[in-house]
């Protein structure tokens, strides 16, 4: 670990927390309809989508015709991406020939992609066409992060209002995330990738003749426009099978930094964005400072592992599975990066790095998926902790637990305790089942704990709709492609309904004055609060689970244990 | 429920060709015409019968040129791929050794000598195009050798090709396999 590498990850993180206002700023009067410098250009393209589509612009929906709205429109995606792909070697732009997809991977790449998840089962240059990464892949990397966007905003809402029975309207607030914030953003990011050599274009792929007189097939197509979306909207499915690995998707350190800087620009802005919506920006930055505080010291944790001697192999920063032009340090970096995020993307192959630096990319998904998080989806998933953290504060003191003056009751944390049960059941039971199974055991790379490792991270990143794997299991096999798929749902809509339901009961409300009583949310001791919370029910639910893979790999690679 | 079927057909079909199709088009568009060369693979020599591409590594045992990266994949692009090795695996430590092993023989050097840790491992990519300057200047009096050439001249040629972080500090510092080895026949 060098000055240098340490300079990278401040500047990194610096830049970050720079653009958290600029950029929450901006959202927050996008989706108050407000004027931005790009309305003269969207507002003509906004107002002819609601004309066609009979959307009523100022009408709003109750949470439950919010979530209706969005459950079709996810649907009708899924539908649309599933069929897609069976059907795609009939269809043009398939210079390569690829035959349609089979069924079970067709199902579970499309329930990934429209969960904001993008698990790759699939290896993109050889199983999907140009027109499917494009008109299916790419269209559902747009619209799932604005699914995402859109769930959030109707539950700060919820939290903002008083005494009011809606919560906003999906169209509108799904609309505007895509023209406004995805699109210009992605058009930007792809016109600079393509500057470092992403790849651009339409053509079949180049077969060149090396020096060694061999045939290399340079695969082609349309990747900066997709990796550009696959970043910002915290997605992450490769146009190309290793991802942000491969030269032609992350061909240079700058591409490489902006890409890392791209998947979790608007998470963090979003922190911002939330603390405008309920009137104080503090209430956002004491959210921003829990994450970034969590996601510091996880970071910590997985360089001093990574930097640490493997006596195994013989090397301290071994590079297997790591490119040059990105190194260790940024190798962690981005690894930690895309688990806290629920991006997924990876520029080095995790099930390669050192036993603690793996085992905290699952802790970081295991968390929920709330340091930072997905667009909207992290952001939505602390608020539940949120609502935990002042109801735990509040049992402690034995007042009534309040949030932005209003009363918590029964049913949020009725809601709040479903939103982060049904995950953790999902994750620990299917590994329990693929572990019990010779369907699950069977797709193993590694023996000993590694191997339990593969499955655990697999059901984890699924339920956590990140996305990125130890890919040495095989997952493309009917058992893995239907668990994991049914996981995906789990994860998706087990925390985005009871999020909803929650907006509704606490739109509701009215609000109780400020007494001593009151435990302030604005507040540096709150953020502590709720940081223990988060760990607490975090390491309860998941420690056994590490133990039996990370952590028990740790030392048997400190005693120099090979398997 | 069917009142919102309109609004989620028409609209996913509205925004379908919108992200779908009209924005990369504009994206391929903007980019054939300000970075046709990137855009289009970053091809090197004759555009109908190239040699390959400057960011994607290929294979290479010639003792005439300089070696690149171990592959888990021997440089085969359909599809990319990793060993995904465990950190504890014990193919994963035989690997490692025998590629020291290897390359210490290959190049004359005494057991003792550290061979640079991204020559021992495996890249994430499979494609990887670069090496360390170390691992490079390591290569230099084997090709030299080989080619009938003064070291100097091929560590001189290795040092013309070393890449610093970009702008300064982002990035390792590496040389490009390819166009080094392109860049040694373009020597004789």
């Amino acid at each position: 670990m060098s000055a240098l590498d340490l300079l990278q990850i401040a500047l990194f993180l610096g830049l970050l927390i720079v653009c958290t206002p600029l950029l929450g700023g901006y959202m927050h009067r996008v989706f108050d309809g407000e004027r931005t410098f790009l309305t003269p250009v969207l507002r003509p393209v906004e107002r002819f989508l609601y004309r066609l589509s009979g959307v009523g612009m100022k009408k709003e929906q109750n949470w439950k015709g919010y979530a209706v709205a969005l459950l079709l429109f996810n649907a009708l995606g899924f539908l649309f991406l599933f069929l897609l792909q069976l059907v795609q070697g009939a269809l043009p732009l398939n210079p390569e020939k690829l035959p349609g997809v089979e069924p079970f991977l067709a199902f579970n790449t499309a329930t990934s992609f429209v969960t904001n998840t993008n698990w790759q089962a699939y290896a993109g240059e050889t199983t999907l066409s140009r027109l499917s990464q494009m008109l299916g892949l790419g269209v559902q990397n747009f619209l799932s992060a604005a699914t995402g966007i859109a769930a959030l905003l109707a539950m700060a809402r919820g939290l903002a209002r008083k005494s009011a029975t809606t919560v906003g309207n999906f169209w509108v607030d799904m609309t505007r995330a895509t023209l406004y914030v995805l699109l210009p953003l992605s058009l930007a990011l792809a016109i600079v990738l393509v500057s470092q050599g992403v790849v651009q274009n339409f053509n079949p792929d180049v077969k060149a003749t090396t020096l060694a007189g061999e045939t290399q097939i340079l695969p082609q197509g349309p990747a900066a426009s997709q990796i550009a979306i696959k970043q910002l909207g915290t997605n992450g499915g490769g146009y190309f099978n290793t991802n942000s690995a491969h030269p032609y998707e992350n061909p240079t350190p700058l591409s490489n930094f902006l890409e890392m800087l791209a998947l979790l620009l608007i998470p963090a802005a979003l922190t911002y964005t939330y603390g405008r919506m309920v009137g104080s920006s503090r209430q956002g930055w004491v959210l921003f400072a829990a994450m970034m505080v969590m996601m510091i010291v996880l970071l910590a944790v997985m360089l001093l592992s990574e930097f640490t001697p493997n006596p195994v192999v013989g090397a301290a920063g071994s590079m297997e599975g790591k490119e040059t032009r990105i190194g260790v340090a940024n190798s962690v970096l981005w690894a930690s990066a895309t688990t806290s995020v629920s991006n997924g993307a990876v520029n080095s192959m995790h099930s390669s790095l050192s036993p603690l630096a793996g085992g905290v990319t699952m802790l970081n998904m295991m968390l929920g998926e709330v340091i930072f998080g997905g667009v909207g989806s992290g952001l939505y998933g602390m608020l539940v902790f949120v609502i935990l953290t002042v109801f735990i504060a509040g049992l402690m003191v034995g007042r009534t637990p309040e949030y932005l003056g209003k009363k918590i009751e029964a049913r949020e944390v009725q809601m709040a305790t479903l939103a982060v049960l049904l995950p953790a059941a999902s994750i620990l039971l299917f590994t329990a089942l693929a572990s019990a199974i010779d369907a699950g055991l069977s797709s193993r790379l590694s023996a000993g704990p590694h191997g339990f490792s593969e499955i655990l991270y697999a059901y984890t990143s699924t339920t956590a709709n990140n996305g990125s794997a130890f890919a040495g299991l095989n997952g493309n096999t009917p058992f893995y492609n239907i668990t994991l798929g049914l996981a995906l749902w789990i994860g998706r809509l087990g925390v985005i309904l009871p999020a909803l339901a929650i907006a509704g009961s606490m739109a509701g409300k009215t609000v109780v004055p400020v007494s001593s009583g009151t435990f302030p949310t604005d507040q540096p001791l709150f953020a502590g609060m709720l940081i223990a919370v988060i760990l607490i029910v975090g390491a309860l639910t998941f420690f056994p689970a590490l133990s039996l893979g990370p952590i028990v790999e740790h030392l048997l690679m400190t005693a120099g244990r090979g398997m | 429920m069917l009142k919102q079927l309109r609004p989620a057909l028409v609209m996913l079909a509205l925004l379908t060709l919108l992200t779908g199709v009209v924005y990369p088009l504009v994206v391929t568009g903007i980019a054939q015409l300000i970075f046709p060369a990137q855009a289009n693979g970053s091809l090197l020599g004759d555009p109908d019968q190239p040699t390959g591409s400057a960011l994607l590594g290929q294979a290479n045992d010639d003792s005439r040129y300089f070696w690149p990266r171990p592959s888990a994949t021997g440089y085969t692009t359909l599809p990319s791929g990793a060993s995904n090795l465990a950190p504890t695996s014990a193919t994963l430590a035989e690997q490692a050794m025998q590629r020291a092993n290897d390359f210490r023989a290959a190049h004359g050097l005494p057991t003792g000598v550290k061979v640079p840790v991204e020559m021992r491992f495996a890249s994430g990519s499979g494609l990887d195009p670069h090496i360390s300057p170390d691992a490079a200047r390591m290569q230099a009096s084997r090709v030299a050798d080989a080619r009938g050439l003064n070291e100097a001249q091929v560590l001189d040629l290795v040092d013309a090709h070393v890449e610093g972080p970009q702008l300064g500090i982002l990035g390792e510092p590496r040389v490009n396999v390819l166009l080094l080895n392109l860049a040694l026949d373009r020597l004789q």
